[in-house]
């Protein structure tokens, strides 16, 4: 094994410890990404490299590696998300409609992170405007999941931050942004044997993140470990005045929380998840679960959450239809390609019917149509109703327990063109990640072990609001218990 | 309906395509109809995950001042403005 080998190996924590006690350049470490990075096209999960600028802000990070300089995340490389908007770096949501827009202001959340001395290798694979679970919907293409069944068959990564945990199960950066409207952080995360943190609503700043849902939407990290997450999100989160939803709270250390110890600590089980149609493995794996928290000292309680079977429905009328009004900016007036027409109406609906892909034309009808007069009360209000009944099933629950243990998703990766003959199919991936953007809560996505194919499955923790540290514990000692050690066949590096 | 919907989203769709999307948007909108089934009788719309009072700031000029960054990505600009085809004869 060579060293390159050996540093992409590395943890986001280890990488760091690495960097500070001199072990290794910041140089030597980015050169190792970005060879891997270059050598993993078959997998799609990168959509731009940025070689040279990940180099040379390395040799800024070695400069003041060792001084009083140095900061948080000096040196580290990590795989941004192409909702997030770069300075001067291509930015597309992975829709053809943003053409080659080259955003000249940077998202909050990325501005953190390289004020902070992270540095980009890329920008990631996405569903087109983050609508999809299975990466298929992006413009660039699937992202193709690293983890495979003895079959071979191709797999998705899960979506829609597929780029993001596909870059992380294959060790393509030490950590990635991602976003979640509906689950789109964590059920990547389970389907790829990655951890994935979707913060309180408002944890994070939305500034310069391409808007999907934005009373939903959240950013957070992808990463090979609960601690790597910890330290992403410190970085991340914080107050913006450019979004009025974020909150002014101060950002804990959530590294600090990660004590191991959750003795006392209540777990809600909530039994409207126990779907029957669920494999029976999944089952299994939540019991184990129960069983791990159990014997680290935490209780388990049987909570009820009855409106949970309605939250798939209000969100596909929500996110619709705050995607139908954030998505009306695309009209070819100011950015991205136009499509020219007879008089500006008509340059308006074929910019907008050659740029966005099927499923962003459908939800974008979808919310028109719940908007449209007439139609408004019995849809929209309604929904609107319904997510409050979500919400106060939640507070309900607290009052018996502080954090909620669940499946991440209903089944482990799978095949490509599953949503094409039925949209709805695809949209049911969601059905236990979704009811936590409506509730604006935290959620979390740990590897928890292998179904009987070999491909891996995650367990989800739900937290309070702004109870990240919390949830980052006690996702620890789930992921300490699971001692989540497999890792795909690297198939994508052979010619 | 879905010709006059596709209008108001300002989306060109190609009338091959029309019977195939009546489907699909049939399909979702039948599955989001579950909503009914909900008694929400004094029920108040949820508006936001963040209880909080939204800040007020000074109504002062604090950007801008940079049209070249603005129109960078303009598919057509014209002496420091968004050019579009003719509106009003």
């Amino acid at each position: 094994m060579g060293q390159d080998t050996e540093l992409t190996a590395l943890t986001l924590s280890q990488a760091r410890d690495g960097l500070r006690a001199k072990e290794f350049s910041a140089r030597e470490l980015t050169q190792s990404f970005v060879d891997r990075v270059a050598a993993s096209e078959k997998l799609n999960a990168y959509i731009l490299q940025t070689p040279e600028r990940a180099l040379e802000a390395a040799d800024q990070s070695d400069a003041r590696l060792g001084t009083d300089d140095a900061r948080p995340l000096e040196g580290l490389p990590i795989g941004v998300k192409d909702l997030f908007c770069t300075n001067g770096v291509r930015t597309t949501a992975c829709s053809n409609i943003l053409g080659d827009f080259t955003p000249t202001y940077e998202s909050k959340v990325t501005e953190n992170l390289w004020a902070d001395g992270a540095l980009m290798l890329g920008k990631l694979n996405n569903d087109e405007f983050a609508m999809g679970s299975s990466n298929e919907t992006s413009a660039f293409g699937v992202c193709l999941n690293p983890w495979r069944a003895e079959d071979g068959e191709p797999l998705v990564p899960g979506g829609s931050s597929g780029g993001s945990s596909a870059a992380m199960a294959a060790r393509l950066g030490l950590a990635a942004t991602a976003t979640d409207t509906g689950g789109s952080i964590r059920q990547p995360a389970a389907l790829t044997g990655t951890v994935g943190l979707k913060p309180t609503y408002g944890r994070c700043s939305r500034w310069g993140i391409v808007a999907f849902a934005s009373s939903l939407d959240q950013a957070g990290p992808i990463t090979r470990t609960v601690r790597d997450s910890a330290i992403m999100l410190a970085s991340m989160a914080g107050h913006d005045a450019r979004d009025t939803t974020s909150v002014d709270m101060a950002v804990p250390d959530y590294e600090v929380a990660l004590t191991g110890d959750v003795r006392g600590l209540r777990i809600g089980v909530p039994r409207e998840y126990r779907l029957d149609t669920m494999p029976s493995e999944i089952e299994a794996l939540w019991q184990q679960g129960m069983d791990w928290l159990r014997d680290a000292g935490a209780e388990i309680v049987d909570v009820s959450l009855p409106h949970t079977k309605y939250a798939l429905p209000a969100y596909y009328i929500i996110a619709p239809a705050e995607a139908s009004s954030n998505l009306a900016r695309y009209d070819g007036v100011r950015y991205g390609a136009r499509k020219m027409g007879v008089d500006i109406d008509d340059m308006y609906a074929r910019t907008r019917g050659a740029g966005f892909g099927d499923e962003v034309q459908r939800r974008l009808l979808v919310g028109t149509y719940v908007l449209s007069a007439g139609y408004y009360d019995a849809y929209y209000l309604k929904a609107l109703q319904v997510r409050r009944l979500i919400a106060q099933d939640f507070e309900n629950a607290y009052q018996n327990c502080d954090l909620l243990l669940t499946p991440t998703t209903p089944s482990a990766a799978f095949g490509l063109d599953k949503g094409e003959a039925d949209p709805l199919e695809m949209y049911l991936n969601d059905v236990f990640t979704v009811t936590v953007n409506l509730a604006g809560l935290p959620g979390i996505s740990v590897p928890a072990g292998l179904d009987a194919k070999g491909l891996p499955l995650g367990l989800q923790l739900i937290g309070k609001a702004f109870g990240e540290e919390e949830l980052l514990r006690a996702a620890q000692v789930l992921e300490t218990a699971a001692a989540f050690s497999a890792a795909p066949t690297e198939w994508w590096t052979k010619s | 309906m879905v010709r006059r919907i596709a209008g108001l989203a300002r989306i060109e769709v190609d009338d091959e395509k029309l019977p195939k999307l009546a489907g699909e948007l049939s399909a979702i909108l039948g599955f989001v109809e579950q909503l009914s089934e909900v008694d929400t009788t004094d029920v108040k719309p949820y508006t936001s995950p963040v209880e909080m009072q939204i800040k007020a700031r000074a109504d002062a000029v604090t950007d801008g001042g940079y049209p070249e960054d603005i129109l960078a990505n303009a598919p057509e600009k014209d002496d420091g403005y968004f050019a579009v085809p003719k509106v009003v004869e």
